[in-house]
């Protein structure tokens, strides 16, 4: 089986990180948002896994070969010359994806779930039609597009924030296609929520599957915050094992092996921290993601907040309000920042009190 | 011989200073670790001659009593409150008590206000007035201010050759001088029949006319005597170019704090704290000097402290603390982690773990010579609180992992959340 990632552009939501980094290597609980994916698909027996980019990504494709070698998966690059929505990349990639009659996976590349794509493969070949969506349910449909669908599953429409209940599932962005469907997209930039699947809905060739678990579009720093902690909850009840238990620690965290954590430390709940990474004497970190071999000093207390590769974050520091640092930040001692998206390579040495862009 | 009075108002007065001045009078308030009239009193005891201290004022005795019995046990020399029966003003007090301060025939007596600092180089102030001879009644002493700055004070014109005041006016509408009134005077003991006859002729005006909602013995030493003594060849002004500054709102406390610290390192090294061991002292943590800490205080060794803090008496600092630009007064608690930045933590208050207390420190505009403390008014004109000191009023309780910035709590207050740019009532 086949798979094609709708990588898309530059990650703009995601930045600062994505200034140093393209969106899918950034690591989301310590693996790249994009090695999520693609070990799952793995998982579900995929052996060749197309990416859609609508930019040169020379590092992406070095960091990632050496990753798929390790998986046993060939990985290539369909180059959008213009963007091309998230039904073109389809068009584009049609040689590819009909070398065989198999049905291949679509994903939107900022989704983080338990990826079902087994159960998935296996409801989409019961009911034998052209397509299946991934649907999870949310709070407030309103919010969004929802689908809705009879009793059989079988799709019946889409409808744009529901003035009305109609129905809670929203489209989560993974698919399953028969290789027929390409022929419904022309290569031209297409949108396939909106042109291709009320199409498809129409002729009784969509089905719904519906989502078990969490399911959280990390593109932003906000949700890349909620979706760890729905992660970390997930990781507790199915692999509590690989959950840090050293001391000083609360619920959920994940620390990798080669950090370091100094004495009398507050960590989590909810909190990630990367290779190489360096927690002092007695910091305090909260729902946090601090990236590959960044340094918290002694005595700071972090909530919220995304720490770059190789920042320094100095001794009784005050972080909080979905700060973001990019890549070798340096945040001077005894400072408070409140809601700063910090731009790479910055040196902080007076306080943020309000959510503030540091260019 | 020379006596000393200090004149320390009451408790309708330095309302600016709330809520620190709430349970506490504000001449008692311990800035660099003294309560503030005995930094003027360690002035006295260092005048040769010098033989009694009177404090006049209107708080009840029962406040400041605990403090005269302390200084007259801690220094050799007689020390007295005497209370007014209502608030009379500047020299209202003075004429009040003229007896007390006669009695035994003084060659002069200073008179301090309360709330003014200083290093109060009281023996040149004596000097100066004894070299003008007799005819010198007043001798004011005298600081330059910016031009601008200058209208919230009293303001003195001299004669250059002579030092004698040939116009004063209390807090001008429009530009008089730039040299102003410290607050600090040598009188001779003829003053009182000045002060008399401003007297005299008050209580006439009220019999003769019935107006004056005053009390008829309120006499403003500024406006009604030394007003009046300008130009007449017996008020005279010494100029000093020293440190000085007035205590009117709690964030000139902090600015007060460092400098009186700063003069320790003169007049009482052995005041401050050493990061290393000295003799008999051990190190009680990482300071960053000037730190003063009441020995009966317990600070963990990883706190790191300074500069320009004072600690008071049974103050529990704790592991990883960091302390800057801050006054901790008795029996506070701070807990492991937190961060005190240009704050004042009132008596038995506790701030939490990994908490951080945040002020906005008001000084004077480094920039421009002479700047005196701006002593900003509490809310701008869009109604804002102005960035200033943060408070805690006695028994505040600041819960751990919150940021308090920019706020004043009152007594009694146990906050739940985190404040920022409030006043907490």
């Amino acid at each position: 089986m086949r798979a094609l990632i709708l990588v898309g552009g530059y990650g703009t939501r995601l930045r600062p990180l994505t200034l140093s980094r393209p969106k899918p290597l950034v690591e989301f609980a310590n693996k790249p948002i994009l090695l999520h994916q693609i070990e799952a698909l793995v998982e579900a027996g995929v052996i060749e896994v197309i990416l859609a980019v609508s930019y040169r990504a020379e590092q992406m494709e070095e960091e990632l070969s050496l990753e798929a070698k390790k998986l046993g998966v060939s990985i290539v690059f369909s180059h959008e010359t213009e963007p091309l929505g998230t039904a073109g990349p389809i068009a584009l990639a049609r040689d590819i994806l009909k070398k065989s009659d198999d049905p291949f996976f679509v994903l939107n590349s900022d989704i983080i779930c338990e990826f079902p794509f087994k159960e998935l493969a296996l409801f989409h070949k019961q009911h034998g039609r052209e397509g299946t969506i991934v649907v999870t349910k949310v709070e407030e449909p309103s919010k969004y597009g929802v689908v809705v669908y009879n009793e059989f599953n079988a799709i019946q429409s889409f409808v744009e924030k529901p003035q009305e209940f109609i129905s809670n599932k929203i489209n989560a962005g993974l698919y399953i296609l028969n290789p027929t469907v390409i022929d419904r997209i022309k290569l031209q930039p297409t949108s396939i929520e909106k042109e291709v699947f009320p199409d498809m809905a129409k002729d009784g060739h969509l089905y719904a599957f519906e989502l078990e678990g969490f399911w959280m579009d990390v593109g932003q720093p906000k949700d890349f915050l909620s979706g760890m902690c729905m992660y970390l909850k997930s990781l507790r009840r199915k692999d509590p094992d690989r959950l840090y238990k050293g001391p000083g620690v609360v619920g959920n965290v994940l620390v990798d092996s080669t950090a370091k954590i100094g004495a009398n430390c507050q960590i989590g709940p909810n909190v990630t921290i990367g290779p190489g990474a360096v927690i002092e004497d007695g910091a305090c970190i909260k729902r946090c993601t601090i990236l590959r071999d960044a340094t918290i000093r002694s005595h700071s207390w972090l909530e919220n907040c995304i720490i770059g590769w190789r920042c320094t974050v100095g001794r009784w520091v005050r972080m909080e309000g979905i700060t973001v640092l990019g890549e070798d930040v340096i945040v001077k001692d005894e400072l408070y920042i409140n809601g700063g998206q910090v731009l790479p390579h910055k040196n902080i040495a007076s306080s943020v009190p309000e959510p503030q862009i540091i260019m | 011989m020379l006596k000393a009075v200090i004149l320390i108002g009451g408790p309708q007065k330095g309302t600016r200073f709330r809520p620190l001045s709430l349970d506490i009078p504000k001449p008692l308030f311990p800035v660099a670790g003294l309560p503030l009239i005995q930094h003027h009193i360690e002035a006295c005891i260092a005048v040769e001659g010098l033989k009694e201290i009177l404090l006049i004022g209107y708080y009840p005795v029962s406040q400041i009593q605990q403090f005269v019995n302390d200084m007259n046990q801690q220094y050799n020399i007689i020390i007295r409150y005497l209370q007014e029966f209502t608030a009379l003003g500047t020299a209202g007090g003075l004429y009040h008590f003229r007896d007390q301060i006669r009695c035994g025939n003084p060659d002069a007596f200073f008179v301090m206000n309360g709330d003014v600092c200083s290093d109060f180089p009281l023996q040149e102030v004596y000097s100066f007035h004894k070299e003008k001879g007799n005819k010198a009644l007043v001798t004011i002493m005298g600081t330059e201010a910016t031009r601008q700055q200058s209208l919230n004070y009293g303001c003195i014109a001299t004669d250059k050759a002579t030092q004698e005041v040939t116009h004063y006016v209390e807090k001008p509408s429009s530009y008089v001088s730039t040299l102003i009134n410290c607050g600090i005077y040598a009188f001779s003991v003829d003053i009182f029949h000045i002060i008399g006859e401003a007297f005299i002729a008050k209580q006439q005006d009220f019999y003769r006319n019935g107006n004056g909602a005053k009390e008829t013995g309120y006499i403003e030493l500024e406006k009604e005597v030394l007003s009046l003594l300008a130009g007449s060849g017996k008020l005279f002004a010494f100029q000093v170019n020293n440190w000085w500054s007035q205590l009117k709102t709690a964030g000139s406390a902090i600015y007060a704090n460092r400098h009186y610290l700063e003069l320790y390192r003169s007049k009482h090294p052995e005041r401050l704290c050493q990061n290393a061991a000295v003799g008999n002292n051990t190190k009680i943590c990482n300071i960053l000097p000037d730190v003063y800490i009441h020995a009966s205080a317990t600070i963990h060794p990883t706190a790191l402290i300074g500069p320009n803090v004072s600690i008071g008496p049974g103050v529990t600092v704790g592991p990883g603390v960091r302390i800057r630009e801050s006054i901790i007064l008795a029996d506070a608690v701070i807990e492991n982690h937190s961060l005190v930045l240009h704050s004042i933590v009132g008596h038995n208050s506790r701030v939490g773990r990994w908490t951080r207390v945040e002020g906005t420190p008001s000084d004077p505009d480094p920039n421009k010579p002479f700047a005196k403390m701006e002593n900003p008014p509490l809310f701008n004109h869009d109604g804002r609180l102005n960035p200033s000191i943060t408070i805690l009023g006695c028994y505040v309780s600041v819960p751990s992992e919150t940021i308090l910035l920019n706020s004043v709590v009152l007594p009694h207050k146990e906050l739940t959340r985190s404040f920022k740019n409030e006043i907490i009532l």
